[in-house]
């Protein structure tokens, strides 16, 4: 018997998942066509708002590629649409000529529903549903205008997206406040605080009444009021229609959707629905938890096995950066219905509860949504809470009167709480994936799907992971930069740029910060990544540097300080050692060291006197070493063709010019350099971040070389031919190094991260090369000055106590 | 209590500290974020580490020899065993004062 002929219509994200559960469960089973209008297979159709955010890349969220339909040989058949259904003949028609089926699938989605407004059909006037649209948003240059009508879900997340290119985006909606079917008025007021802070206009109470074209390109939204919106592109998301005209067509009972029983059947028994398309027991559906239910249910009755599909409640995140929200079951006022509400404004946290018979009914939290899931559990299951009622506003840390720590709340809750809201994946089941040996995130996510799709449930799946497996688990390097928050170094860097952030406050605020004013470990990182991205618009904050950079010496263990000139290149003159001579006898240094980088190291200086001692080793012109930074340190040098029998260029002069071009610069760790005049290497160039060995055909360049508490050899990143080059590659090098590296990574371990391909890369490039040397120069444009003038003028009187109680009379 | 003039709060930096000398060894005034003034013994017990070149976050500093952090309200360090002195210190039209009484008193604990 050949095998049975299965034409899927539409490749969503419900039949992409009612495929991998067939394939998986009987691969054999059929011989399957695919169709899909859209020029493409799967993709993560929610994750289009972070591509469109510039978060991800449309390559980040396929989920099935081309590989993926080949190892199960399935045809597909995509940019083609399906015409026709002949359920009689049963064959579907394409745009490319007819398929026999057996069983059919539709799975066609929905389509954006259109205001008929006058001028919907100008030119520039899209929805917000697949990757072209998201491709028309993303054309759109900085300080153009778009508007957007619609602030549900969508419109938002869209106008989140653009305004974080830079767009200038104004949304129109015609409700009193945003979300309006999911969140109160106190939650939506704060939602629209904080978009507005993102730069997006936001207009409520808004009717739209014609779109305005010239040469048949949208130009401008007007309004009822007569106030005109000038913009060049305008997004529609305003809802979706199930999209059933084929099935319509083809003589299927259909109502808003295509109907279907319980196994997803439709009225024909050889043609089913999932996904958007369909209508169950009156109900439409438009986010995928639901549909990923229905996929399993088709794919367990088109293998004979007995299923049904029941609809749960629902709840909604909000995937826009910085607009912590969350909504579940229903909040609206009610007889019998009370509130609990808890606010804290100067965090911009808000939560409220509806309880109706000491069962929770609704959530709806805006600012800090940890607990969201938990809530979400007590709604679906209707637990009854009344024991719990006067600390349920605190969520379940504080049930039981456990702390609040996260781990323990994870432990606390129940097997069948839910994790996964996309996937619909409960407690249980990851902790039987986890204990079946799924040991780290991508384990669980391929085993469960937990986590795999918009990915605000990871930080959960982690601490499963910890919880389950104890000290066996090791938080994966995406460990938060500090207590104060959950983000990654990467994450922060990246919102820094993309947002943009521009302050430690904006940092703070925006991405939550759960302490005052941050810590230790993340403010001199934060310092450092917003001059780093910034240097025009940020301000370099000294509180925020540790006591050496603060003062621009070293704190040594008595609490003395060692102070450093530069001496460039290691070269120094009979004057500039008189005057660090006198310096020495004048302030009672009681050490005097050559350094390993070949500079005077004065040991023992008090705090009170180094103003003055600077004021003096200024005078003699001498600036400083920077011996304290995490920035250029020292270029280590051999004495070249000037003096040396076997030099091949003049390698002190080419590394007094690498200092001078690279000083006063803040890298994220320490920066030291070495030039050796031939491959004798008597500079020690190969153990440095970069290390130059010149040669008779020209210099090469390592770099990632290490001699501190690792020891490793520099690895080769290019061989050029002139000084010039050398000097352009270095700074070129440095600068990606800065604009790419977490805070306090030394320059091998950055480089062991992004892999020197990568590095080679974008050296290589002659266009980014000269990017990443304009931009260094920019902002040292800024930062290349002598912090010892600056301060031995300016800021002397710190340096001493504040009162001198030593001569009052104690009492 | 005495309360001795020490000098403005603006000679103390935002978030920073500032040393105080007295006959007793050097104490260190805090400044915070929201013009809470602190003044605790400058004197790490860990290994001496002069926490007025800490860096001030919150209601706490950080030591800058090895990262012990200390409760300004208290003198607690966090999650270690130690502890420094605080002192009674208030901040009147501008001006940082510090009770002399308690200064003193420091000898005989
Ligand atoms: C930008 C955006 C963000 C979203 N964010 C979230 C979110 O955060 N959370 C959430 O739960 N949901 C979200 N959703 C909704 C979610 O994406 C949809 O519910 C889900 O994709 C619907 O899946 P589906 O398979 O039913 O339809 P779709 O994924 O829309 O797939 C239908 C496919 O069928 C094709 N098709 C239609 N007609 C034909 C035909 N005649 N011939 C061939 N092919 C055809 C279409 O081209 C389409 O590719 C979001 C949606 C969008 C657009
Ligand atoms: S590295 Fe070569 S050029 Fe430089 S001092 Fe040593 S032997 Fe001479
Ligand atoms: S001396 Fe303060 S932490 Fe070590």
């Amino acid at each position: 018997m050949g095998k049975e002929r299965l034409v899927v219509i539409g490749a969503g994200m419900a039949s992409g998942r009612v495929l991998e559960h067939l394939t998986e469960a009987a691969p054999d089973a059929f011989d399957i066509t695919l169709f899909n209008a859209e020029p493409r297979g799967n993709y993560n159709r929610i994750m289009l708002s972070p591509v469109l955010a510039g978060d991800q890349t449309y390559a980040d969220i396929v989920t099935h590629d081309e590989g993926w339909y080949a190892e199960r040989s399935i045809a597909t058949r995509f940019g083609e649409k399906v015409l026709e259904i002949d359920r009689e003949a049963k064959v579907v028609v394409g745009e490319n000529g007819h398929v026999p089926y057996d069983k059919l699938i539709f799975g066609t989605g929905s389509n954006p529903f259109m205001i008929p407004l006058p001028g919907h059909d100008l030119e520039g006037v899209i929805a917000y549903r697949d990757l072209e649209d998201t491709e028309c948003m993303m054309d759109l240059k900085a300080g153009q205008k778009c508007v957007v009508i619609g602030g549900g879900l969508l419109g938002l997340e869209a106008a989140a997206g653009m305004a974080a290119r830079g767009v200038d985006v104004t949304v129109v909606h015609i409700m009193g406040h945003l979300m309006e079917r999911q969140l109160d008025e106190a939650a939506g007021y704060l939602l629209r605080k904080s978009l507005e802070d993102k730069g997006i206009t936001i207009k409520l109470q808004a009717n739209s009444k014609e779109i305005v074209g010239e040469d048949g390109k949208v130009c401008a939204l007007m309004l009822d009021d007569g106030t005109e919106l000038p913009c060049e592109l305008l997004v529609m998301a305003v809802g979706i229609r199930p999209n059933v005209a084929l099935a319509q067509a083809a003589g299927l009972a259909v109502g808003n959707g295509i109907h279907v029983d319980d196994q997803m059947c439709t009225s024909d028994a050889d043609v089913f629905a999932v996904g958007e398309c369909v209508e169950h027991q009156g109900a439409i559906f438009g986010l995928v938890a639901p549909l990923y239910d229905q996929a399993k249910v088709l794919a367990q009755s088109l293998l004979g096995e007995e299923a049904a599909f029941v609809q749960k409640s629902l709840s909604t995140k909000l995937k826009v950066t910085g607009c912590d929200l969350f909504s579940a079951g229903d909040f609206a006022d009610g007889e019998g219905r009370e509130d609990i509400v808890f606010r804290d404004p100067s965090r911009g946290v808000y939560k409220r509860l509806v309880i109706e018979e000491n069962r929770l009914v609704g959530a709806v939290m805006y600012g800090d949504t940890a607990d969201g899931s938990w809530y979400f559990g007590l709604i679906r299951d209707g637990t009854d809470i009344e024991e719990m009622r006067e600390t349920l506003i605190f969520g379940p840390a504080y049930q039981g009167g456990d702390t609040a720590d996260p781990l323990s709340a994870v432990a606390a809750l129940p097997l069948d709480a839910e994790i996964c809201g996309c996937n619909g994946v409960c407690k249980g089941t990851v902790v039987e994936a986890i204990e079946g040996g799924a040991g780290d995130l991508g384990a669980v996510r391929a085993t469960t799907k937990a986590s795999a799709s918009c990915g605000t449930c990871t930080g959960l799946v982690e601490q499963l992971l910890q919880v389950t497996l104890g000290d066996d688990f090791e938080m994966p390097t995406a460990q938060p930069v500090c207590g104060c928050t959950d983000h990654t170094h990467e994450d922060v860097r990246r919102l820094i740029k993309t947002m943009p952030l521009k302050s430690q406050e904006a940092v703070w605020q925006e991405l939550g910060w759960s302490t005052r004013n941050g810590c230790h470990v993340c403010r001199p990182a934060i310092n450092f990544y917003l001059l780093a991205d910034w240097p025009l618009d940020y301000q370099d904050d000294p509180q925020s540097r540790f006591i050496n950079e603060r003062k621009h010496a070293n704190i040594q263990k008595d609490g003395t300080f060692s102070v450093v000139p530069r001496m460039w290149g290691g070269i120094t003159n009979p004057t500039e050692l008189r005057a660090i001579a006198d310096a020495a006898d004048k302030y009672k240094v009681p050490t005097v060291k050559v350094t390993g980088g070949q500079r005077i190291d004065l040991l023992g200086v008090k705090g009170e006197d180094l103003p003055a001692i600077w004021a003096d080793l200024n005078k003699a012109g001498l600036v400083s070493g920077h011996a304290y930074s995490k920035g250029l340190r020292t270029v280590k040098t051999c004495v070249g063709t000037d003096h040396c029998r076997f030099g091949t260029q003049d390698s002190t002069g080419l590394g007094i010019k690498l200092e001078q071009a690279l000083w006063g610069s803040w890298t994220p760790h320490k920066v030291k350099l070495g030039v050796s005049g031939c491959p004798r290497n008597c500079a020690e160039a190969t153990c440095k971040d970069v290390g130059i060995i010149c040669v008779d055909s020209g210099y090469q360049v390592g770099v990632a070389g290490a001699a501190g508490m690792d020891v490793k050899e520099t690895e080769r990143l290019i061989d050029v031919a002139t000084e010039a080059e050398a000097i352009d590659v270095t700074v070129a090098f440095v600068q990606l190094y800065r604009e790419n590296a977490k805070y306090l990574d030394r320059p091998y371990k950055w480089v062991a991260k992004v892999g020197l391909d990568w590095v080679k890369e974008r050296i290589n490039d002659l266009d980014e090369r000269a990017r990443l040397i304009e931009a260094f120069e920019l902002s040292q444009s800024i930062y290349r000055k002598d912090p010892w003038a600056e301060h031995a003028a300016e800021k002397a009187e710190r340096y001493q106590p504040l009162a001198d109680l030593t001569l009052e009379a104690a009492e | 209590m005495s309360w001795i003039d020490i000098g403005s709060i603006d000679d103390v930096p935002l978030r920073g500290a500032r040393k105080l000398k007295t006959r007793l060894g050097c104490v260190a005034v805090f400044r915070t974020d929201t013009e809470e003034v602190f003044a605790a013994s400058n004197t790490c017990p860990h290994k001496g580490g002069p926490l007025a070149e800490g860096i001030v976050h919150g209601q706490s500093v950080t030591c800058p020899l090895h990262n012990w952090v200390f409760d300004l309200n208290t003198g607690q360090a966090q999650g270690e065993d130690g502890q420094i002195a605080t002192y009674p210190v208030r901040v009147d039209a501008g001006r940082i004062l510090i009770d002399g009484t308690a200064l003193a008193a420091r000898s005989a604990a």
